[in-house]
C-alpha cells in the first residue's frame, strides 16, 4: 500500500499529461499554466516554510559536539567537530551540506554470536552523494534552455558531464548515475526490513516522481527525440513572460514537464524540505561556546523556586546543631 | 517485580521488525521494561499538574477530563517556541542512519526504540493537526490522531529513551530524538504522567537540594564518614567546609556521591584533592546537588533546580564555581544554566588559584569542571603522584553521552587517567567519544524495577568492556558520572563480571602523594596496594 498507492499515483499523473495533451489538446495549461503555477508553490511554500521556521527561536544551544571541546591551551581542539566560533561553524555546516560529513559517519551494528560488532556502511552515504550531487549538475544543465547564448559556466558543465565522449548525442554521466542511485534508494527501502518498517508513502512518492522525471527525460535525450527547438522555444517564452506554445513538441516533454512541476510544488508540503531545514538544525550550526557567551532565550521567564531562606527555615534547628552558620539566628 | 533473564537468554534479539504495520500495533507494556508511577505526594510539592498515585500497568491513568486539549495545545505552543522541535518535526526523510545507533534498539530489537520511529510516534501526531498533508490524507501521509493508545504508547517509548543523543550524531540534519523525547515528557508531565523514580528525586531536591534528600546534617555525616576513612588510610584529616561565606569557590557535585560505593570514593578523591591545594572552597547544603532530574520532566522543573547553583553562589559570595564528576549535570550547565538563570555577573572569570590559568572557555557561566580543573594541575607540575599505587587496575574509560556530545570533554579525563595509572587501554573507536554509548540508565531510568530495559540498553556498553577485558585483562571501568557509577556497577555484574566501576578522582586520590601523609597499606576501597597485598 505504502509503495503501491505512490506508484500508481504518477502513473496516474504520467496519463494525465498522455490525454490532456494528445487527447484534448491542452498544452497550454501543461507547458504554460502548470509551469508558472508550480513555481510560485514552490517558492511561496518554501519561503513560507523556511519563515515558519525561524519564527520559532532557538531557547538554548545545544550544538551536538562531535569533537575535542575548546579548553586547556595544551588540548587540541578539534575546531570543525566541536567549533567555538563562527569560521569552525561554516566549515561544519559547508561539510555538511556539501560531502554530507555526518551520514559519512554511518556504519552497521549487529549482533553476532553473543558480540555487538560494527561494520562498515557507507552506501547510503554513497548513493545519497551521488544522487543529490547528480541531480544538482542536471537542474545546472538544464538552465541552457533558459537562455538566449548559453553560459560558459554550463557548457563547462556539459563538458565535463559527457566527457566520456561517447553517442550521439553525447552521453551525460549524471543520467546514469541518478537513474542508479534512486533505483538503490529505492530498492534499499524495500529489501531492508528495518527501512521497509518505518518508511512512509511519502518516502516513496519523491522517489517514483524524480525517477519519472528522470527516465522521461532520459527517453527524450537519447531515444524519442522531441522537436528540441520548440523546447527552448517553450523554455524562453515562460522565462520572458511572454509564454507560447511551438507545434510538434512531442508529449514526452509535457510529461517530463509535467512531473517537474509536480515535484515542485509538492516539495514545499514534504519531507523535501530536508534542503533548507538542514542550515537551521540547531545541533549542527551553532558555536560549542555557551559557556564563554551567554545564550539568550527570548521567552525566558522567571519560575518559581524553593529559596535560601525558605531552606533555612525548614532546617534551621538542625543546620544550627550540626553547626552549619545560618543567616537568622 | 519481573524476573529478569540470564544474560545468555537476554541476548537473544531478534532485529527484524514485524509484518504489521507500528500504527497500527498499540505498545505492550512489559514488565521489567518501565517505571512505576510517580506518587501523588511528589507531585503535590512541585505543584505539578493531576497529582494523585498512579500506575501505568492499571487500565486507568487517572488522567483530567481534557488531556487531549492539554496536549495539543502544548504542542502548538512548543512549536511555536523551540525551532528545534518545529523542524525535527519537518524535515526527516527516514533514511535510517540512526535506526541501529540506539543501545535500547541495539539491545531490545523493539522497532519503536529506533530513533527515527521513536520520532515516528510524535511525528504522526504533529502531522494530523498541524500539516495539510497530514489533514486531509490521515495515514497515508504518516498522520495519526491523539488517542489514549497513542498516548501510552508515548509514555513507554518516551521514558524507554536516554536522550544520549548519540543518533543526532549519525543524522545528516542532525536532527536530535533527545528534543523530541524531552518535549514528549514535557507533555505528559502536563498531565502527570511522570515516573516515581523521577519525580521523588525531583520534589527531594527542590526542598532538601539533592536528589536523594539529604538533610544538611545528613550530608555533613556522610561526609564526616568519608573523612574518617581518608584519615585512616592516609593518616591526614581533611577539614572541608560548609556553607561558608566567603570562601572563594563554592564546589557542587551530584549527590550520589555522597550517598553510596563507588561513588563516595570518587568524593573522597575531591575531598583529599582539595585538602591537598589547601585551596579556599566551600560547599553548599542548599545547592548540594550537580544533577538535574527536573531535566526529565520538563524545562520550567529542570530550570526551577537549577536556580540554587548561582543562588548559592551569590549569597555566599564565592568568585567562582567547580563542578564535580557527572554527565546530564554538564550538559545542563554547559548548554542551558547561563540561559535559564545567569547572567551570573556577580562571579569572576575562573581561574585557578594554584596555576594562575584563566578558564576563557567558562568565562560568562563562570563553572569549571573538575577534570579540565585537575587536568590543568597536573601539567602544571602542581601535584605529586605515584601511578603505581594503581598498577593493580587495568583501566578503560567510559565518555558519558552528555560530556562528549554536549560539551566535548573528552582529553580531559583521558590525560589525567594516564597521569595517574600505568594501564590505561581504549575501547573500541565506535563506542568511545563522541560515539559513545549511554549506560542504559539515563534520565532517571536508573531504577530497580525496569531492570530488563537497563541491561538491554547497557548492552552495547558493557560489551565493548567486555572486548577489552578479553584482549587486555581490563578490570576497573573508569568514569565521570554519577548516574554511571551506580548504574555501569549493575550492568558489568550481569553482562562482564570482574569489571568494577570508579570515578577519575578517585584514581587521583589513589596516585596523590600528600604532605605528610602515612605510608598507605590501602586504596580508598580499603583493598591492599600494589605489593602490599600480604600485610592483613
Amino acid at each position: 500500500m505504502k509503495t503501491l498507492f505512490p506508484f500508481f499515483a504518477v502513473i496516474v499523473l504520467v496519463l494525465l499529461v498522455f490525454a490532456g495533451v494528445n487527447m484534448a489538446g491542452m498544452q497550454f495549461l501543461f507547458g504554460v499554466v502548470i509551469p508558472y503555477a508550480a513555481l510560485a508553490v514552490f517558492l511561496f511554500g518554501v519561503l513560507y516554510r523556511v519563515v515558519k521556521w525561524g519564527s520559532s527561536p532557538v531557547p538554548f544551544h545545544i550544538p551536538t559536539t562531535c569533537g575535542q571541546q575548546k579548553s586547556l591551551p595544551w588540548i587540541k581542539q578539534n575546531k570543525i567537530e566541536n567549533p567555538s566560533g563562527s569560521l569552525g561553524v561554516i566549515v561544519r555546516m559547508a561539510l555538511e551540506v556539501l560531502v554530507f560529513r555526518s551520514l559519512f559517519r554511518n556504519l552497521k551494528t549487529e549482533l553476532k554470536d553473543g558480540k555487538v560488532v560494527y561494520g562498515l556502511e557507507k552506501w547510503l552515504w554513497m548513493a545519497g552523494l551521488a544522487f543529490h550531487w547528480s541531480f544538482l549538475i542536471i537542474l545546472v544543465r538544464h538552465l541552457r534552455f533558459f537562455a538566449e547564448n548559453v553560459p560558459p559556466v554550463i557548457k563547462l558543465i556539459e563538458s565535463l558531464d559527457s566527457f566520456l565522449q561517447v553517442g550521439v548525442p553525447l552521453f551525460y554521466i549524471t543520467d546514469a548515475v541518478i537513474l542508479l542511485a534512486v533505483t538503490y534508494l529505492f530498492f534499499r527501502r524495500v529489501y531492508i526490513p528495518q527501512i521497509k518498517y518505518i518508511s512512509l508513502a511519502s518516502d516513496y512518492f519523491p522517489l517514483f516522481l524524480i525517477l519519472g522525471i528522470a527516465i522521461s527525460g532520459v527517453l527524450m535525450r537519447y531515444f524519442f527525440k522531441v522537436h528540441i527547438v520548440g523546447v527552448k522555444q517553450l523554455a524562453m517564452g515562460l522565462v520572458s513572460l511572454k509564454p507560447s506554445i511551438p507545434e510538434g513538441i512531442g508529449v514526452l516533454f509535457y510529461i517530463h514537464l509535467f512531473l517537474i512541476s509536480v515535484l515542485f510544488a509538492y516539495f514545499p508540503f514534504s519531507k523535501l524540505m530536508h534542503l533548507g531545514g538542514v542550515f537551521l538544525s540547531p545541533t549542527r550550526n551553532l558555536a560549542n561556546n555557551s559557556r564563554e557567551v551567554r545564550h539568550i532565550n527570548p521567552w525566558n521567564y522567571p519560575v518559581h523556586v524553593h529559596t535560601y531562606e525558605e531552606y533555612e527555615n525548614d532546617f534551621r534547628d538542625k543546620m544550627k546543631k550540626a553547626g552549619l552558620p545560618v543567616e537568622k539566628e | 517485580m519481573a524476573k529478569l533473564e540470564k544474560p545468555e537468554e537476554l541476548i537473544k534479539i531478534d532485529h527484524t521488525p514485524p509484518k504489521k504495520d507500528w500504527m497500527d500495533t498499540p505498545a505492550e507494556f512489559k514488565e521489567g521494561m518501565y517505571c512505576w508511577g510517580a506518587k501523588g505526594k511528589d507531585l503535590k510539592i512541585l505543584d505539578f499538574p493531576n497529582a494523585r498515585d498512579w500506575s501505568p500497568k492499571e487500565e486507568d491513568w487517572k488522567l483530567p477530563e481534557n488531556w487531549k486539549d492539554t496536549i495539543l495545545e502544548a504542542m502548538a505552543d512548543r512549536l511555536s517556541k523551540y525551532r528545534s522541535f518545529r523542524l525535527f518535526m519537518d524535515i526527516c526523510v527516514r533514511c535510517g542512519a540512526c535506526a541501529d545507533k540506539c543501545h535500547f534498539f541495539i539491545g531490545g530489537g523493539d522497532p519503536k526504540n529506533m530513533p527515527v520511529l521513536r520520532a515516528e510516534l510524535m511525528r504522526s501526531v504533529y502531522r494530523k493537526y498541524h500539516t495539510t498533508g497530514g489533514k486531509i490524507f490521515g495515514k497515508t501521509a504518516g498522520a495519526r490522531e491523539l488517542t489514549l493508545d497513542v498516548l501510552k504508547e508515548w509514555w513507554y517509548y518516551f521514558y524507554q529513551c536516554t536522550e544520549c543523543r548519540r543518533c543526532s550524531v549519525f543524522c545528516p540534519y542532525g536532527i536530535d530524538t533527545a528534543e523530541i523525547t524531552m518535549m514528549g515528557r514535557e507533555f505528559m508531565n502536563l498531565l502527570g504522567l511522570n515516573t516515581g523514580w523521577i519525580s521523588g528525586p525531583v520534589a527531594n531536591c527542590y526542598m532538601k537540594g539533592n536528589h536523594l534528600g539529604l538533610e544538611p546534617h545528613a550530608i555533613m555525616n556522610s561526609i564526616e564518614g568519608m573523612i574518617d576513612d581518608i584519615e585512616t588510610i592516609t593518616g591526614i584529616r581533611v577539614n572541608p567546609s560548609f556553607n561558608r561565606k566567603g570562601a572563594e569557590i563554592l564546589f557542587v557535585t551530584p549527590s550520589g556521591d555522597l550517598f553510596a560505593d563507588p561513588g563516595t570514593f570518587t568524593c573522597m578523591g575531591y575531598l583529599m584533592l582539595f585538602h591537598e591545594l589547601g585551596i579556599d572552597y566551600t560547599w553548599s547544603t542548599y545547592a548540594s546537588e550537580g544533577g538535574n532530574f527536573g531535566f526529565f520532566t520538563s524545562n520550567e522543573t529542570a530550570k526551577r533546580l537549577n536556580s540554587k547553583i548561582y543562588a548559592e553562589a551569590k549569597r555566599l559570595g564565592v568568585k567562582w564555581i567547580i563542578g564535580g564528576e557527572c554527565g546530564h549535570m554538564w550538559r545542563v550547565l554547559s548548554q542551558y544554566m547561563d540561559t535559564w538563570n545567569g547572567p551570573a555577573d556577580f562571579l569572576e572569570v575562573p581561574k585557578s588559584p594554584i596555576t594562575g590559568t584563566v578558564f576563557d572557555n567558562a568565562k560568562s557561566m563562570k563553572m569549571v569542571h573538575v577534570t579540565e580543573f585537575t587536568a590543568d594541575l597536573i601539567k602544571n607540575g602542581k601535584l605529586k603522584l605515584d601511578p603505581r599505587r594503581n598498577d593493580n587496575l587495568k583501566v578503560t574509560y567510559h565518555d558519558s553521552c552528555n560530556t562528549a556530545r554536549g560539551m566535548g570533554l573528552l582529553e580531559e579525563p583521558r590525560y589525567i587517567i594516564n597521569n595517574v595509572c600505568n594501564h590505561f587501554y581504549e575501547m573500541p573507536d565506535n563506542t568511545i567519544r563522541e560515539q559513545t554509548f549511554c549506560c542504559g540508565s539515563g534520565t532517571g531510568l536508573n531504577a530497580s524495577e525496569n531492570m530488563e530495559l537497563r541491561m538491554r540498553g547497557g548492552l552495547p556498553r558493557a560489551n565493548a568492556v567486555k572486548h577489552v577485558r578479553d584482549q587486555h585483562g581490563v578490570n576497573m571501568l573508569a568514569n565521570i558520572c554519577a548516574i554511571d557509577r551506580a548504574t555501569l556497577s549493575a550492568s558489568m555484574d550481569y553482562w562482564v563480571p570482574g569489571v568494577k566501576v570508579t570515578g577519575v578522582h578517585e584514581l587521583v586520590a589513589n596516585a596523590l602523594i600528600m604532605k605528610g601523609e602515612k605510608e598507605r597499606e590501602t586504596d580508598l576501597r580499603g583493598e591492599p596496594l600494589p605489593g602490599k597485598e600480604g600485610k592483613e
